[in-house]
């Protein structure tokens, strides 16, 4: 397994170099993206990658404790199993089905009514007012990152869910005794105790979010500009390679500069990857 | 009776081995992929050549063949000719189509909108942005425009239909062919990008005041409102199978070396002026000479036969002349 990953990685790296040796290090800076003249960077994507899926991980985060909150500790016990099993079945629903449902259904919704009421009222405003301007086309980052919201909220749920199970009922038990209400319990005895796993249950979501293809390409907009406003249509690493490479001659520039992304995305991966191992450490010492 | 059934499975068996032996494979370009898969029924029942197309683009046709892992590449963009030369390859055109402009304007119809090609390289451009600016209702008198942010929509995928698009682009407007130039994709100005044919379509109907371009065939079929352009004779042309075959008829395929001919932007009083050809390649020296006889085989039966589909798919059919040069072509580059 690990041979292969490290296969995959190399070739990933072979393929790219001709674009690391043309550009340098102005290919992770460079904005541009220009088939015709040659000029690849890969500075929109990254930004595109990054930003939706660190948007995602602040929508779906308090949305997915609270539906493990609820599950393990508010629902009532006949409840709990089938929503738990619906939740689990969102996380099974694939990624083109969400693509087509955002293109379908959300894209017209926010064009024909959210964009356009917000740009008018919020937009308006000052400072926060510069994130939600722009011509309501529907796509773009925000539509994007709310897709993804949806598509790992299952994930990060169900570990939550789990892991908050795994609590020793006697811990939660003693405290409840000593008069605690039940989110007291859940602040002062679940989640410290849990809160390794919920990390990385966070984390399983941040991966999905950063490498998800399909859905991000229907409603991201497909444009080759860091999006200054939250409608802003741009682009992500995965969505670029999957709308690109089709088009893309063996041995052209262009391919090697696509495969030096698929390489950028898989440092990304291993970044985010150590930061919430740097992040644990010291707790799982303790 | 066991044993007569297993003599009956074995011979059904081995018809069925020999129908495979007839199948051919082809990968390449979207653009033309409609009229292919149904030449390719079409062609089964009459010829008992199997088609198997697989639409992945024009770049990745060009590399299947080039690999040799398929019979035959097809592209909408005709190959490099020294490419053409190291991969020891022969092209030829099958089909002509057109690529229309589709809008979503409150209060304009069907091929109301009157666009001149310089116009419409300003919109992509991002130089002209309202429905109401003076250019656009200084050729559109008596049409009310709104005051709208145009929002230009365009192929976001790699497609030999924006090879088309911006090739027509370029050839109206020296600053579009300066600033951004012609390509499968490229680094567009303004707008926002959607994925294939459809994605354009749903997203200029989601969008009040967009603008894009899509294949005649898909703008037809879904009935999409789409706008009239100026030629380059000067004159109004509305996207009818009539206009496209004005423009087909004026190539000159004669000067066209590997009949890559240019046919964007032709003149003629009722030339649309976005037609253009689909192309395949094939192995001069194929491995498998009875595969290779059998896609000539295809092609020749579609050429005879294939007219009729082609042009319910909104598709223009080859000359006459053409096909018997290409017929030539066959008969004496390709291997047997």
């Amino acid at each position: 397994m690990l041979v292969l990953l490290g296969a995959i990685i190399i070739e990933l790296f072979i393929g790219g170099l001709p674009a690391f040796r043309k550009f340098g290090f102005g290919f992770l800076t460079s904005t541009d993206w220009d088939p015709v003249q040659e000029q690849y960077g890969a500075a929109v994507s990254i930004f595109g990658t990054v930003a939706t899926a660190v948007l995602a991980l602040l929508l779906s985060v308090p949305i997915a404790f609270g539906v493990a909150f609820y599950l393990t500790e508010l629902a009532p016990q006949w409840l709990r199993r089938p929503v738990g099993t619906a939740i689990e079945l969102l996380a099974a629903v694939p990624s083109i089905i969400f693509g087509m449902w955002g293109f379908f259904v959300i894209v017209p919704v926010m064009a024909q009514y959210i964009q356009p009421t917000v740009i008018d009222s919020i937009g308006e405003l000052p400072v926060i007012g510069a994130l939600f301007q722009g011509p309501p086309f529907g796509t773009g980052i925000l539509t994007a990152a709310l897709i993804l919201a949806v598509m790992i909220i299952p994930f990060i749920a169900a570990t939550m869910r789990d892991v908050f199970m795994a609590v020793p009922p006697v811990f939660k038990e003693s405290a409840y005794g000593l008069g605690c209400t039940t989110w007291e319990v859940m602040r002062a005895i679940v989640i410290p105790y849990t809160r390794v796993s919920v990390m990385g249950g966070i984390m399983l979501g941040l991966g999905r979010a950063l490498g998800e293809t399909m859905a991000v390409t229907f409603v991201i907009g497909n444009t080759n500009r860091i999006a200054t406003t939250l409608f802003g249509p741009g682009n992500t690493i995965a969505s670029i390679v999957a709308l690109e490479f089709p088009e893309s001659e063996a041995g052209s520039l262009k391919l090697a500069s696509l495969l030096a992304l698929g390489f950028i995305l898989f440092v990304i991966s291993f970044i985010v990857l150590a930061i919430s191992r740097m992040l644990l450490r010291p707790r799982l010492k303790g | 009776m066991k044993i007569v059934t297993t003599a009956l499975a074995i011979t059904l068996a081995g018809f069925t081995v020999s129908a495979q032996a007839q199948q051919i494979t082809g990968a390449g370009a979207t653009f033309p992929a409609p009229v292919y898969s149904k030449w390719g029924e079409a062609a089964k029942a009459a010829t008992g050549i199997e088609l198997n197309y697989q639409a992945i683009g024009s770049g990745g046709g060009q590399n299947q063949i080039l690999n040799r892992t398929v019979d035959f590449g097809a592209s909408d963009a005709p190959m490099d000719a020294a490419k053409l030369e190291s991969g020891n390859l022969l092209q030829f055109p099958t089909v002509m189509g057109a690529v229309v402009v589709i809008v979503n304007i409150p209060g304009v119809d069907m091929n109301a909108m009157k666009l001149p090609g310089d116009l419409v390289a300003d919109i992509y451009a991002g130089k002209v942005s309202k429905w109401n600016d003076p250019r656009i209702v200084e050729a559109n008198h008596g049409l009310t425009l709104p005051s709208l942010a145009i929002a230009p929509v365009y192929r976001a995928d790699g497609s030999g239909t924006t090879y088309v698009w911006t090739s027509y682009l370029s050839a109206v407007s020296p600053a579009w062919k300066s600033t951004t130039g012609a390509a499968t994709s490229v680094k567009w100005p303004a707008g926002a990008g959607a994925k294939g044919n459809d994605g354009v379509a749903a997203t200029v109907r989601n969008t009040k005041g967009a603008i894009g371009y899509v294949e005649s065939a898909y703008a037809t079929q879904n009935k999409l409102i789409t706008t009239q352009l100026r030629n380059k004779a000067g004159h109004y042309v509305t996207p009818t199978p009539e206009t496209f075959q004005a423009a087909a008829s004026n190539a000159n395929w004669k000067d066209a070396k590997n009949y890559a001919v240019d046919i964007i932007d032709q003149p003629g009083d009722k030339s649309w002026p976005i037609v253009s050809t689909t192309f395949i390649e094939l192995p001069k020296d194929p491995k498998d000479t009875a595969r290779s006889a059998n896609v000539i085989k295809f092609f020749d039966w579609a050429y005879k036969n294939g007219s009729g589909i082609a042009s319910s798919l909104d598709y223009i059919p080859l000359p006459e002349a053409v096909q018997s040069a290409v017929r030539s072509s066959w008969a004496t580059e390709v291997k047997h």
